[in-house]
């Protein structure tokens, strides 16, 4: 057993050893892990905020990035924005939606419909890359879903537990790349068409700043002031909390009935233990472990 | 088929006519009530049971996801999302599906090490064992088509990689891919016909999980101390006491599996499977799943494209000679001080090459996998054999009853009927 | 461990036995529960989704292009449904067969609109098995089923079996005299 334990130890000496190796190549720093409402066994989406991605999406996002997973009636839909039925009625009359063919033939543009989904900004992927330097920008239906970085060991063991998990990686990239655009370091080359970003894997994007301070005017309340500064910082949060609602739309759901399950299943194998020790008791009780010759005599 | 030699005697007179022309009530009593279990098996012989749940929680939910699903190269992805959106509690059964397969491999692992500490692929269970292996092969099969199917980056890479794998095979290599694509490269029938694969094969494992049933009620169960039952004092009958004990730690593993589907649903997951296919674009971090990975690190550490996929398959397939490689007359590593060192060291070695998978191929990494995969190999085809003749293994138990109470100690209630429990043949 | 909890619980014979009981009884409704409530997501999964249940919402149909005696096909939910402009003639004939006559006695008036008699819209399946009956056949110049030989009028009402009912009035409302609504009832009332 002891020799078991000698090598047991030692090569997982070398196992976080040759971890460390990555960390001192690595390149991209670590997105900064912000403070979600939705993070964690009893997160839930803030409607406020993701009425103000929606806003940041619908007035700088959405002039490039299409969403064609998401209806517009997704967003009065339970667990997300919370707007009424008829205001997401109003908002998708305000779209133009092709639809068709008609009796005639022929495609035609109609006002949208909750049922719609966000008709996209450019007509397809090539139409979108050749108006945005050659690369298509991302489909934002799951890009929340679709972007993550590295955590490394031991924090990804830990990233699985309950209480101390962590599953907010794309969030905190999204935050981080949209506050991430700095002046390029000393000797960076930086080439006609790509941006320095901080955490950008490589650094150089195809997506110049989109977003400045001031730029969306967030409602106000009654005092006519801002609820929220209007500062990139928080876009980018609110962006990213509207992005993390559009690419699982049912999550508090989920979370709530695993709260319930989850229980269920606990108290439900604490009974079921001590039925299994009644039974047992017949034959004079169970052995456990994995020596039953050092276990003692019933 | 002594097992079978059933203790059932129906009872109403239906049952009597019906027994007469389909025994197959006597053949439950006799499999799974009558049937005579070691009394000191541990939580690792539950793992049994809680596979064949997860076996019938992936059919079951993979039947409900093919109502929603689509299999086309253009439509997989949105389909899959349209499952995650739209469909009442569709999340729930792609989710429970998702983490279902980690959670089956999760279970098999713990199985098969099991197996392999306590010697249970040694005789008479040598059959026993190796349709473990093949249900083993078939699950890889299975998960790696399953895992096409979303029709993401991972998916589309994955299915790639695997399929230029097989073209390294000399001679039939190229027919055999270009008969898996249908096509110039992966595409549209690709992604239809594993579809069609993926729904096939999981009744394939449900097959030859019968046969594996079927011929472990006939050894009868290994134990931890590896001696056979020699007298019903030995044994408990399977109805209610491994029952019970099955379904409380099925019950405990739910917990386990119900955490990742409600609360970290892609944990195990990669975010580049929310990417849509692209042929263009690879991935800048291509890895299998992790149930994969210690095989991928093996593939990785050879040079040599051929060399690399037949130590690959060769790491499965080198289990199945288990039964032929280890020469100890003992068969529980509790009692084998020197092999159980070596085991624990195979493990570990297991585990660092599933993490060195995960890996990029590069500098230390691929030093680390050599070794590794040196002593994987070594291990079945030198530590099996050697050890087992130089070792001097410690006494066994007289019985297993005695290992349970200590030798001359009596023990309360009785345990099997002498008959029921002597009709296995557990020689050996 | 095992023998304390075993020792602790071990009571007089009668109340051990009892709470014995009451402990198996627990756990076999626990998991009986655990197993109907397991059911539930994939008996609701198969229900009409969210987007189906979305897209079927009312559909405008223009009348004005529909000559009199035509029959056209449109869909909504998914479903066919004809709209025939009936004739004059054709409506004055159907008033006058008398309610005995009938399989499920229904006036033409009640199957209509008022101010809109000519107009007849019903659900295109035949109310036996679902086929698709055909259009200006059959001695009620009606609708007469390929299938199994239901014969309809040009109200929609079955007169010869095996359909047991007349082929149904789908919710619609007139927007204006040349175009209707269909899915909603006058008043916006969206159909259950």
């Amino acid at each position: 057993m002891k020799t078991t334990r000698v090598l047991a130890a030692s090569l997982f000496a070398a196992f976080l050893g040759a971890s460390a190796l990555p960390a001192l190549g690595a390149e991209a720093p670590q997105p900064p892990l912000q403070s979600w409402s939705f993070a964690g066994v009893f997160g839930r989406f803030d409607q406020a905020q993701l009425q103000r991605g929606f806003q940041v999406y619908k007035e700088v996002c959405s002039a490039c990035h299409s969403m064609k997973l998401v209806a517009f009636r997704n967003l009065s839909q339970e667990g997300g924005p919370g707007y009424s039925p008829a205001q997401v009625k109003a908002l998708a009359a305000t779209y133009q939606v092709k639809d068709g063919p008609n009796d005639s033939g022929e495609m035609f543009e109609r006002p949208g419909r909750p049922a719609d989904t966000f008709p996209p900004p450019f007509p397809n992927d090539q139409a979108a890359a050749a108006a945005n330097g050659g690369k298509a920008p991302p489909d934002f239906s799951v890009l929340a879903k679709a972007r993550t970085f590295e955590r490394g060991f031991p924090k990804f063991v830990f990233d699985a537990l309950p209480f101390v998990g962590y599953s907010e990686q794309g969030v905190d990239y999204i935050h981080a790349l949209l506050t991430g655009y700095k002046d390029p370091p000393e000797g960076k080359e930086v080439p006609a068409g790509t941006y320095y970003n901080e955490y950008y894997p490589g650094h150089l994007i195809a997506m110049p700043n989109p977003i400045s301070d001031g730029q969306v005017t967030y409602p106000k309340n009654d005092q006519g002031e801002p609820v929220v500064p209007e500062t990139v910082d928080q876009y980018s949060k609110d962006v990213a909390a509207f992005m993390a609602w559009a690419a699982e739309p049912h999550m508090m759901a989920r979370k709530a009935l695993g709260f319930r399950v989850i229980l269920f299943l606990i108290v439900l194998s604490g009974l079921l233990y001590y039925v299994k020790k009644k039974v047992w008791a017949d034959v004079g009780g169970e052995v456990h472990g994995l020596q039953p010759e050092l276990h003692k005599t019933y | 088929m002594s097992a079978h030699a059933t203790t059932y005697v129906p009872k109403s007179r239906f049952a009597k006519w019906f027994e007469a022309r389909l025994p197959i009530a006597g053949l439950i009593h006799s499999s799974f009530i009558a049937f005579p279990v070691p009394r000191n098996l541990n939580y690792f012989w539950t793992f049994g049971a809680i596979l064949i749940a997860m076996l019938g929680i992936q059919i079951v939910t993979g039947v409900w996801l093919a109502m929603h699903y689509t299999a086309t190269a253009t439509e997989a992805f949105n389909s899959v999302e349209h499952i995650m959106r739209d469909v009442n509690y569709g999340w729930l059964l792609r989710y429970a599906h998702a983490n279902g397969a980690s959670m089956f491999f999760v279970a098999v692992y713990i199985h098969i090490f099991r197996g392999l500490y306590y010697g249970s692929y040694k005789a008479p269970r040598e059959v026993l064992y190796i349709l473990g292996v093949v249900i083993y092969l078939l699950m890889m099969a299975t998960a790696f088509l399953g895992y096409t199917l979303p029709w993401g980056q991972m998916s589309f890479w994955g299915a790639t990689v695997i399929t230029n794998i097989l073209a390294a095979i000399p001679v039939v290599g190229d027919t055999i891919q270009s008969l898996l694509w249908g096509g110039y490269s992966v595409g549209n029938p690709t992604i239809n016909r594993f579809f069609s694969l993926h729904y096939l094969l999981p009744w394939m494992i449900a097959g030859v999980v019968v046969l594996h049933v079927w011929a472990l009620h006939v050894t009868g169960q290994n134990n931890p101390t590896g001696i056979p039952i020699k007298s019903g004092k030995d044994a408990v009958p399977f109805t209610p006491y491994a029952t019970i004990k099955d379904v409380f730690a099925t019950v405990v593993f739910m917990i386990l599996f119900a955490w990742f589907i409600f609360y970290q649903p892609n944990y195990l997951g990669h975010a580049d499977n929310y990417v849509p296919a692209n042929p263009a674009v690879t991935p800048a971090h291509i890895v299998p799943e992790w149930y994969f990975l210690p095989f991928y690190a093996i593939l990785r550490a050879v040079p040599d494209k051929l060399g690399g996929v037949v130590l690959m398959f060769g790491a499965v397939l080198i289990l199945a000679f288990a039964p032929w490689l280890d020469t100890s007359r003992v068969r529980s590593t509790n009692y084998r001080p020197i092999y159980r060192q070596f085991f624990w060291l195979f493990v570990i070695v297991c585990i660092v090459l599933g993490w060195l998978g995960a890996k990029p191929p590069e500098g230390g990494y691929v030093l680390a996998a050599r070794i590794c995969t040196v002593y994987y190999f070594a291990h079945f085809l030198l530590v099996m054999p050697l050890v087992g003749l130089f070792e001097t293994p410690r006494a066994l138990p007289g019985s297993i009853l005695e290992s349970v109470t200590g030798p001359g100690k009596q023990v309360s209630g009785s345990g099997m009927p002498a008959g029921a429990a002597a009709s296995p043949t557990t020689k050996g | 461990m095992a023998d304390t909890v075993a020792t602790g619980v071990a009571a007089p014979h009668g109340a051990d036995g009892t709470r014995r009981d009451f402990l198996f009884l627990a756990t076999g409704a626990g998991l009986a529960v655990g197993v109907g409530a397991v059911a539930w997501p994939f008996v609701s999964s198969m229900a009409p989704d969210a987007a189906t249940v979305a897209a079927g919402a009312p559909i405008e149909v223009d009348l004005a292009p529909i000559q009199e005696g035509q029959i056209i096909n449109v869909f909504w939910r998914g479903k066919l449904i004809f709209v025939r402009n009936r004739s004059e003639k054709e409506i004055q004939e159907l008033r006058a067969v008398p309610m005995s006559e009938l399989i499920d006695p229904q006036s033409d008036a009640a199957r209509t609109k008022e101010g809109h008699e000519k107009w007849l819209v019903v659900y295109g399946n035949c109310t036996h098995l679902g086929c698709v009956p055909a259009g200006h056949s059959g001695p009620y110049d009606g609708w007469a089923c390929p299938c199994h030989g239901s014969l309809f009028d040009a109200s929609g009402r079955v007169r010869r079996g095996p359909a047991p009912t007349n082929l149904p009035v789908p919710p619609y409302a007139f927007q204006s005299d040349t175009k209707i609504r269909i899915g909603e009832e006058s008043g916006g009332k969206a159909a259950a």
